[in-house]
């Protein structure tokens, strides 16, 4: 694997608490939160933030999300939360918390699932997968918007697709398990039809999601002709 | 002139970014029990997870044993090296451990089943201090040769009893339950024993240099 650039950290990470501003639905499971913060820094496409709730007793619990926003969005960060039923932190964000509210954080860390610019870029991401990858497409439709880039997402239905409102020409979705009405685009699992489809020179390739999604899709991608060490993958670990 | 600026720095402390500490999430409370006795091996900001997910830097190398084999080199008086079969004549040792992935979760009380690093290293001679673990696919991940040593690492080729999954590191991987687990290597192909401390890949992109999960180490400035 090459070596890479060390990201400047001007704010190490430390936890700092950081103030709901506001709150979208996204789907029925996924909400994101804009928190704006008091220690800022940019972030690179495709890093995340630590957070941490602690209870009155004294009781703590932490995880990881992706940054959805773009880093020109300055003095704040989106977080897109996918709830998870037996989870601990998602299950809070989604049932407890309310524009206004204060919520610990800490980041923006780690710079290897990360965009700087390289190109061409596909993005494959599974169900809320999406979510860093969300933070290339749009950090690149607000600078370089001729940059050949373009999402795969594989999503399970129609009112699974978060930024559904956000979706254009560069993306390219298919249903998993139900189609919307009329729908004439791929549908079923991610296959060589879908990586052919979203029409990518071998570049580099981001690819996050479920342990499955990722292990087929990163196969998919070495067949479409993309170097090994071009391809940076991200699985979800049980986060909650 | 210099007193002025520090006062200056406190006071945007103070006033600009609260301090943390005391700071309590409205409306949270804990909703995962772990027991007890085991709730006493959970490092701070972990929780217990009974499956075990996977979790790779990029797509995941298929090695078989017929070409796999397993080195010690660098810094030694003698290298050594072990094809698959040469491995398996060495003593093999049963492992149950706690391990803690940097990601936040812990599996507590699992078994692995491997060789001792101890016994790889007789004959070897280390001539430094420092090691390079270095994988099939190319991940590389950095340790002090004293973690390695006294029971403290083994490279494993089972979990619960079966052959070590592909996607877990199989055929074979580093298990240094003491550490975060970035710094068990999958796929390992070898250690580099070097007389100078390097950061290995996780190292290098943002993760801590030695990773105690006791004392929460897990980016550069924890």
């Amino acid at each position: 694997m090459d070596r890479l650039t060390p990201v400047e950290q001007r704010a190490p990470g430390k936890w700092q608490i950081g103030t709901v501003a506001s709150i979208k639905h996204e789907t029925p499971r996924v909400k994101s939160f804009t928190i704006e913060l008091p220690m800022w820094m940019p972030h690179l496409p495709g890093q995340h933030y630590d957070v941490r709730l602690t209870a009155p007793d004294g009781y703590r619990a932490q995880r990881s999300y992706s940054i959805a926003s773009s880093p020109l969005d300055e003095g704040r960060i989106e977080l897109t939360i996918d709830r998870l039923e037996d989870g601990e932190v998602s299950p809070y964000f989604h049932d407890v918390v309310i524009e206004g509210d204060q919520v610990e954080v800490r980041g923006p860390f780690t710079s290897y699932f990360v965009w700087r610019g390289e190109a061409p870029v596909l993005l494959l991401g599974g169900g809320s997968g999406v979510v860093p990858l969300m933070a290339m497409l749009r950090h690149r439709r607000r600078t370089m918007p001729e940059l050949p880039m373009r999402l795969v997402y594989s999503v399970r239905s129609a009112e699974d697709v978060i930024y559904a409102d956000e979706l254009g020409d560069d993306a390219v979705l298919t249903f998993t398990r139900e189609a919307p009405e009329g729908w004439s685009g791929h549908a079923g699992r991610v296959d060589a039809a879908l990586v052919a489809e979203a029409r990518v020179e071998p570049g580099i390739a981001f690819i996050c999601g479920s342990n499955g999604f990722v292990e087929t899709a990163s196969q998919l991608v070495l067949d479409a002709g993309f170097e090994p060490r071009m391809i940076r993958t991200e699985r979800f670990g049980p986060t909650g | 002139m210099l007193r002025l600026k520090r006062s200056c720095r406190v006071a945007r402390w103070r006033y600009g970014v609260r301090d943390v500490s005391g700071f309590v999430s409205r409306g949270f409370s804990r909703r995962r029990r772990t027991p007890g006795e085991l709730a006493d091996r959970l490092p701070p900001g972990q929780y217990a997870e009974p499956g075990f997910p996977v979790l790779t830097a990029g797509p995941t190398p298929r090695i078989d044993t017929d070409a796999w084999g397993f080195r010690i080199d660098g810094m030694v008086a003698q290298e050594k090296e072990w094809t698959w079969d040469e491995f398996h004549k060495l003593p093999f040792e049963t492992v149950p451990c706690d391990i803690h992935c940097v990601t936040k979760w812990s599996k507590l009380g699992t078994t692995f089943g491997g060789v001792s690093v101890d016994v790889l290293l007789e004959g070897v001679e280390p001539q430094g201090d420092f090691v390079m673990e270095y994988s099939y696919g190319g991940y590389t991940t950095n340790v002090p040769l004293a973690d390695l040593m006294d029971g403290k690492a083994w490279i494993v080729t089972e979990h619960e009893g079966e052959p070590l999954p592909r996607e877990h590191g199989g055929p074979a991987r580093m298990l240094v339950p003491h550490l975060y687990f970035w710094k068990s290597a999958k796929w390992v192909a070898g250690l580099r024993i070097m007389d100078h401390d390097e950061p290995g890949f996780w190292e290098q992109n943002g993760y801590h240099n030695y990773g105690d999960p006791w004392k929460e180490q897990r980016y550069w400035t924890d």
